[in-house]
């Protein structure tokens, strides 16, 4: 056998390596290459001139040599009344300013209409992660915080995505985006997700990520109500590449707002990087480029964050600071933000909640622009940081930090009616519509699949036939309204009315829109007000309550009804009968076990699941096997371990005592020791085994006998008890407290096992 | 309508101003009810935003403060006049390398000023035409 005594490396790398961290790669910082988060080789630096009204310099660029960039910033973002103002005060001064709780938010974003990029970059460069996290929550537009999640599935099957759209929506996502694995399914995803969001409640926004002239073709027929695939760059060739223009974008912003349809903008760290034009700028210079174009262009909002490019950005030092720096500057900017956290930056679980902590705690009008809402195999747009799987991780995180992430829980038995409802919905009008007929079998795998690995459902290529159909035929929302209405799912037909009427009045297209309550609320009615302590955005109590109500939650009266089914076997099992006070024994070989008030009578098993009587045939078998007698007392004056255990010996003729609580902590005494000094103690009851108590009750006795035992080790494999059972435990340890009575006799109990177990 | 100009306090029009939303055909928001829409009697120009109402977004925005969002919303309210294929059209000219050469961006401004009553677009598209020309985007790519 190696032992592997002469490795030339600690075996801890070894465990490191092995660890989902070791997955993701990290970049050296490399200015000249790109690869810097804040300090780009080419950053300039920030600089202003105008005259007559017009910008003749920007960030050290003359006019005449501006690129398209450049001349849209200058042209439509600077705002010459203000800039003189604003490009005169000290960066550090605008950096104290963002995180000053008594400068109101709408002071900052005046300003900001006067800041060029590279002045916006170094202002919030200053800041450290904490103070970007603080002035992203006082800064954000919209007050109430909302979420956003992905609707899509691996086999683009129109039944999935009905019933997963119905599922965001029951879980209080504002928007839904899905996108296609064959571009030509585009038809059939939006009719299904519009179906879909359409069940439940009114309101929730849809968009169908697509190639740019389609995705506006199934806007105009109505079945989707906003757009975030209007990509911006922070480098002319990137721009060029990317085969658009500032005047092509802002065209595109303007085309959307002309047929009522809700708008943002998509920018991102590295995204200039990846595509190979970086211009040796920094991440935050190219970013701040990005968001001044935006808001230049007239786009309500922005898509930032890192997006695409997170996991690139995050690969260099001090690149997810970098992330929360550009959403600072997009709400700086007065923009809606839809703040990223959707492409998986990390293999680790740890980096992905720590990214994440920031956004949901101080509030961000779409927390991710993109939670996957299904599981990570059927994320067409790539896995995001939550998942379907882990999205009762965030909704724990809501409750921890009474933060709200605009999610609730639900219901399991409303979660499948919800899916059945929505399925039978989609599939009554791709009958009526003469689109597909969907089998029983179908409606039945989907409606109960976690994802569409167990569907047994449309073939991509009948998905493809849909579509074609749903746009040869030029269905539109109204035929689907009057579909839903004669198949009887009348509220349905009139949820997705409700939505397509709002288009008329465009309300949603003002800055960070969504519906709520069948009310449209933005930065217009529900700013963000936030002046310090008592202000901006608070949980009511109503709110809070719905973030507590998570599903499994334990109370005393579930942990009765637990024990109450085991008191039936252990009736069964063993019977006590109390024998009167207990007096000191002079027995030599005897070791008194000291038993809690409640062992046995109001609690019946160990957190390890050992009813209580099979542990005292473990005891006594282990004191027997070691040429010792068991007398068992029952103490009522305390419930804890040590008092337990310090009692018994004092009452054991060999000095000699085991004490145990009814939850199977248990400690073996000398009674000449100090409480908590004990001899040995089993302080992990839930992975205690009776092989354990057998060997304490025979290392009992070989105290007894003045030797020393090899200690009983029971092994742990790291396992987070105290999360497992400590809820528990302070349930059942104050059901056993409030059994004691100060200086309560003793008791002798005499014990018969009924049963061999 | 127009003679007053809305602010943030006029928000959500739909709310708070219902009778200034009219539709294409001159329906009422009132008039949308499910029995209109079974009965045939919306359509989908009955659900289209208007001139007049993005020319409303664009007061109460720039009542906030927001300029540019007020002016994107004028250039729509120009754009609702434009079919989806000139819209799709002028798009793709502006586009990298799809012009070959100024001028077509220049009769494209001409004609949608001179017959769709669209004078911010025009001007947009000749400034796009200029900066184009002078960073060299008039070049063929594909």
């Amino acid at each position: 056998m190696s032992t592997g005594y002469d490795a030339n490396r600690w075996k801890r790398f070894d465990d490191w390596d092995g660890r989902a961290l070791r997955l993701d790669k990290f970049a050296i910082e490399d200015p000249e290459n790109g690869f810097s988060a804040f300090h780009g080789a080419a950053d300039p630096r920030p600089g202003l001139k105008i005259k007559g009204g017009k910008v003749t310099a920007m960030d050290g660029v003359a006019a005449e040599d501006f690129d398209l960039i450049d001349a849209f910033i200058a042209t439509y973002h600077i705002d010459p009344d203000i800039a003189e103002e604003a490009m005169a005060i000290p960066s550090g001064e605008l950096a104290r300013m963002l995180v000053d709780m008594n400068v109101p938010r709408t002071e900052l974003t005046r300003l900001a209409r006067g800041l060029t990029p590279a002045k916006l970059a170094e202002a919030v460069a200053q800041l450290n992660a904490m103070e970007i996290a603080f002035a992203y929550s006082k800064m954000r537009a919209r007050q109430s915080p909302g979420n956003q999640a992905h609707v899509t599935n691996a086999k683009d099957d129109p039944l999935q995505l009905a019933a997963d759209a119905a599922i965001a929506v029951a879980l209080g996502f504002d928007e839904i985006e899905t996108t296609m694995r064959v571009a030509r399914n585009s038809w059939s995803n939006a009719l299904a997700c519009c179906v879909g969001s359409a069940v439940g409640r009114a309101g929730t926004l849809f968009q169908c990520s697509s190639e740019e002239a389609e995705e506006l073709e199934i806007g105009m027929a109505g079945f989707t109500s906003y757009a975030e695939t209007v990509s911006v760059y922070g480098t002319e060739s990137a721009f060029i590449d990317g085969d658009d223009t500032p005047w092509s974008k802002a065209w595109l912003a303007a085309a959307y707002a002309s047929r009522g349809i809700k708008m943002r903008c998509t920018s991102g760290a590295a995204a200039e990087l990846l595509m190979g034009f970086h211009e040796a700028k920094s991440l935050l210079y190219l970013e701040a480029r990005c968001l001044c174009l935006q808001r230049g262009m007239g786009s309500q909002g922005t898509q930032n964050g890192g997006i695409d490019g997170a996991p690139l950005a995050a690969s260099m030092p001090g690149g997810v600071r970098e992330i929360m720096a550009e959403t600072l500057i997009a709400v700086w900017l007065d923009l809606e933000c839809a703040s990223g956290n959707d492409a998986r930056h990390s293999e680790s679980d740890m980096r992905v909640a720590a990214k994440v902590l920031p956004y949901l705690i101080g509030g961000s009008d779409l927390i991710c622009s993109g939670f996957g809402s299904i599981l990570k195999y059927d994320n067409s747009f790539n896995p995001s940081s939550f998942n379907g799987e882990e999205l009762e991780e965030f909704l724990v995180l809501q409750r921890d930090f009474e933060a709200d992430g605009g999610l609730t829980a639900v219901e399991d038995a409303r979660a499948l009616d919800l899916r059945r409802r929505a399925i039978d919905a989609l599939s009554h009008v791709l009958k009526d519509l003469g689109l597909a007929q969907a089998t029983e079998v179908m409606k039945r795998s989907v409606a109960v699949a976690s994802g569409s690995n167990d569907t047994d459902t449309f073939a991509t290529r009948d998905v493809g036939l849909i579509s074609d159909k749903i746009a040869g035929d030029g269905v539109t929302v109204l035929d689907v309204i009057r579909s839903l209405h004669r198949g009887g799912f009348v509220h349905e037909a009139e949820n997705l009315l409700f939505l397509v009427k709002l288009r008329v009045s465009g309300d949603y297209l003002q800055t960070s829109a969504v519906v709520r309550d069948n009310k449209v609320i933005s930065a217009i009615n529900d700013p963000n007000d936030y002046t310090g302590p008592g202000t901006g955005h608070r949980l009511s109590e109503a709110r809070r309550k719905e973030l507590a109500a998570i599903r499994d939650v334990l109370d005393r009266d579930e942990v009765l009804r637990a024990e109450a089914a085991s008191e039936m076997g252990e009736a069964k099992a063993i019977r006590y009968q109390t024998m009167g006070a207990a007096n000191p024994g002079t027995e030599r070989k005897e070791i008194v076990v000291g038993v809690s008030p409640g062992f046995g009578s109001k609690i019946f098993r160990t957190l390890a699941g050992h009813r209580l009587s099979t542990v005292l045939r473990a005891l006594q078998s282990g004191i027997e096997r070691g040429g010792g007698t068991m007398r068992l007392v029952r103490l009522w004056h305390t419930a804890d371990t040590s008092f337990l255990g310090l009692s018994a010996a004092r009452l054991s003729g060999s000095g000699i005592g085991i004490g145990i609580q009814s939850k199977g902590t248990a400690v073996i005494h000398h009674k000449d020791r100090l409480p908590h000094n004990n001899l040995e103690l089993f302080s992990n009851a839930p992975i205690t085994t009776l092989e354990h108590y057998e060997n304490m009750g025979f290392n009992a006795t070989v105290y007894s006998r003045g030797e020393l035992p090899e200690p009983v080790v029971v092994p742990t494999r790291g396992e987070a008890l105290g999360a497992r059972f400590h809820a528990r435990v302070a349930l059942i340890y104050a059901i056993e407290t409030a059994m004691t009575e100060d200086g309560a006799t003793t008791e002798t109990l005499q014990i018969t096992f009924l049963e061999d177990s | 309508m127009a003679d007053k100009s809305l602010t943030a306090s006029d928000y959500p029009i739909a709310e708070n101003r219902p009778d200034a939303v009219i539709g294409h055909r001159g329906k009422p928001l009132s008039s949308l009810t499910m029995e209109a829409v079974l009965n045939g009697d919306v359509t989908m120009e009955d659900l289209r935003i208007t001139p007049q109402a993005l020319e409303q977004q664009a007061q109460i925005s720039k009542s906030a403060g927001r300029s540019t969002l007020a002016g994107n919303f004028e250039r729509a309210a120009e754009m609702t006049r434009l079919s989806q294929e000139e819209v799709m059209a002028i798009y793709e000219l502006l586009r990298p390398g799809r012009a070959a050469s100024k001028d077509s961006l220049l009769d494209v401004a001409q004609r949608v000023r001179d017959e769709q009553d669209a004078p911010l677009l025009a001007d947009f598209v000749e400034e796009a035409a200029r900066f184009y020309e002078k960073r060299g985007l008039f070049r063929k790519r594909y």
